[in-house]
């Protein structure tokens, strides 16, 4: 009793949680119209959403947001990381800190600010506007990958760097970053499925001249139960969830 | 030391990080400061003189209901989590090492997938000719199909879906670190297993269920799109009050407002967490 109380528990969760997920992957592949009824096996929703020029251009969109976001994002967190490992410099704490604020902040107090921003300097909304809010939420999270990978690594390969004459530059290239190249990797895919899935922020900052997938979505199931969205959503679904396994797979095997 | 020809590395790493967090995170939000405390301005948005209209009209009768509601909602969406979340992530710390690997794994997937899609995978459950209504039908608990869309219940009930492993993985962090010595010195000590739970489990686990509540509530006020698929227009969130203003209404200044409010419930929180972690932490060591 004492034992199988509690896994029982655990299950119910689990299926809790998964019930939705598993519903509409099944439903994406429903015959049916009205999207209740069970109406046989079919993948016409898939053919109607490859169909969708505006859908596959908002597809495309986002793809390549979520590229140049998840990049940029790695870039700079890394360097982030490496900064707030390596060097002692005045203020590190208050970097720490805006990096824990802007995660654990509510997605819209960043949207409306980063908005406000983005009017006051006169940036017009779209591509730049995406991509300038996505690398700024994606950032702790590499961050903290990265640092994860620094903390547990030995101190005397870059002093035996620096020992035999290796600027920081050198040193940094030649030593630390092979190391980091998993948490880089990982961190990578990370920012792209935070960027491919965001909603909230991407509600504020994008203009009607870049749309992207999440919004059209957004705009498609808010007016009623369209079944072409049932097929996007599973992909972007099982998308999302091969980038964080491999990410995961990355982080563990480079951890033997 | 630093030689001089490390320094410019350093110097250019630096100055990108802090320009960055600066212009992106630091500047947007004294933005939103200054902007609670400008004047509604339809075609620049927002324009001087300096006053506390936003705040008075956040004390509006009709604000404070939608407020004090989307209060109630988040509240009730983290006491769910939580009564979900607290004997889950205990059971949680009693499974195998290698099991619960695989388990928190399983819990942060739904984490990485997109919300909105499963927001709408809900309203495929809890539409009036929707699954659970034809279970429910078909199993003969209902004649005619009940009404869960468009209610506070179908709000709430999404709220908890996308949130609940917000409220698991630092309970079940606290869990993982709870000394079992300690519930057994306790024991020893003749406390009965709900003594146990009120004296020694909660406080050690309370840092764990404050950064849980944290972590829920404040997300449960802001996700907008949660009531617009599934609530209908009488259960709005502060968020939506907020989207509403900034990009509709055009009321900046009062959008602002709300949205410092949420700020400063997280610092309000945030700071509870701490202290909480303080206190535990001179009682017992780190």
């Amino acid at each position: 009793m004492t034992r199988w109380l509690p896994r029982t528990y655990l299950a119910l969760v689990y299926v809790l949680l998964y019930v939705p997920i598993v519903v509409l992957v099944v439903f994406s592949f429903n015959e049916s119209r009205t999207g209740y009824a069970w109406g046989g096996l079919s993948l016409r929703w898939y053919e109607a959403l490859f169909n969708n020029t505006a859908m596959v251009r908002a597809m495309w969109n986002s793809l390549w947001l979520a590229l140049s976001a998840a990049t940029v994002s790695t870039m700079i967190g890394a360097l982030t990381a490496l900064a707030l490992h390596r060097y002692r410099f005045r203020g590190k704490r208050i970097l720490n800190g805006m990096l824990f604020v802007v995660m654990m902040s509510p997605e819209i107090v960043l949207a409306i600010s980063l908005l406000a921003l983005f009017l006051l300097v006169g940036l017009q909304l779209g591509y730049v506007s995406l991509l300038l809010a996505h690398v700024t939420f994606c950032l702790p999270f590499v961050v903290i990958t990265v640092m994860a990978r620094l903390s547990g690594f030995d101190e005397s390969l870059p002093e035996a760097a620096r020992d035999l004459g290796a600027s920081d530059f050198t040193m940094t290239r030649t030593v630390l970053i092979p190391v980091i190249i998993p948490a880089l990797l990982a961190g990578w895919l990370l920012g792209f499925t935070l960027s491919l899935d965001d909603v909230v922020v991407s509600t504020f900052v994008s203009g009607p001249s870049y749309e992207i997938l999440p919004l059209r979505i957004y705009s498609m199931v808010r007016v009623g139960l369209k079944p072409e969205v049932n097929a996007l959503g599973s992909l972007l679904l099982v998308f999302s969830l091969v980038m964080l396994m491999l990410s995961q797979w990355i982080l563990i095997r480079s951890k033997r | 030391m630093h030689s001089i020809r490390q320094q410019p590395f350093k110097t250019a790493v630096l100055v990108l990080v802090w320009g960055w967090l600066l212009f992106l995170v630091l500047a947007p939000n004294l933005l939103v400061v200054g902007a609670s405390v400008l004047t509604r301005n339809p075609s620049t948005f927002i324009s001087l003189p300096l006053n506390l209209d936003a705040y008075r009209q956040l004390f509006d009768p009709l604000y404070l209901e939608v407020f004090l509601h989307s209060l109630y909602m988040a509240a009730m969406t983290t006491l769910v989590c939580l009564l979900i979340g607290y004997p889950f992530a205990w059971a949680l710390s009693k499974v195998g090492k290698q099991r619960q690997v695989l388990l928190v794994f399983l819990l942060i997937v739904p984490f990485w997938t997109n919300s909105l899609v499963r927001t709408y995978a809900l309203k495929l459950i809890l539409a009036t000719n929707g699954l659970l209504n034809s279970a429910l039908m078909s199993l003969g608990v209902t004649d005619e199909p009940l009404r869960l869309l468009y209610t506070e219940g179908a709000v709430i009930i999404g709220l908890v879906y996308l949130l609940l492993p917000f409220m698991i993985l630092p309970l079940y962090s606290v869990f993982d670190d709870l000394r079992q010595e300690l519930l057994l010195a306790s024991h020893d000590l003749g406390a009965g297993r709900f003594a146990t739970f009120i004296h020694v489990i909660v406080p050690l686990t309370l840092p764990g269920i404050l950064a849980g509540v944290m972590l829920v509530l404040l997300p449960a006020m802001g996700l907008f799109f949660v009531p617009d698929i599934l609530g209908g227009s009488r259960n709005l969130l502060v968020g939506n009050v907020i989207k509403n203003q900034f990009l509709d209404a055009r009321n900046w200044p009062f959008g602002a407002a709300a949205s410092i409010i949420l700020t400063l419930t997280m610092a309000l929180l945030m700071f509870a967490h701490r202290l909480s972690k303080r206190r535990l932490g001179d009682e017992d060591g780190p």
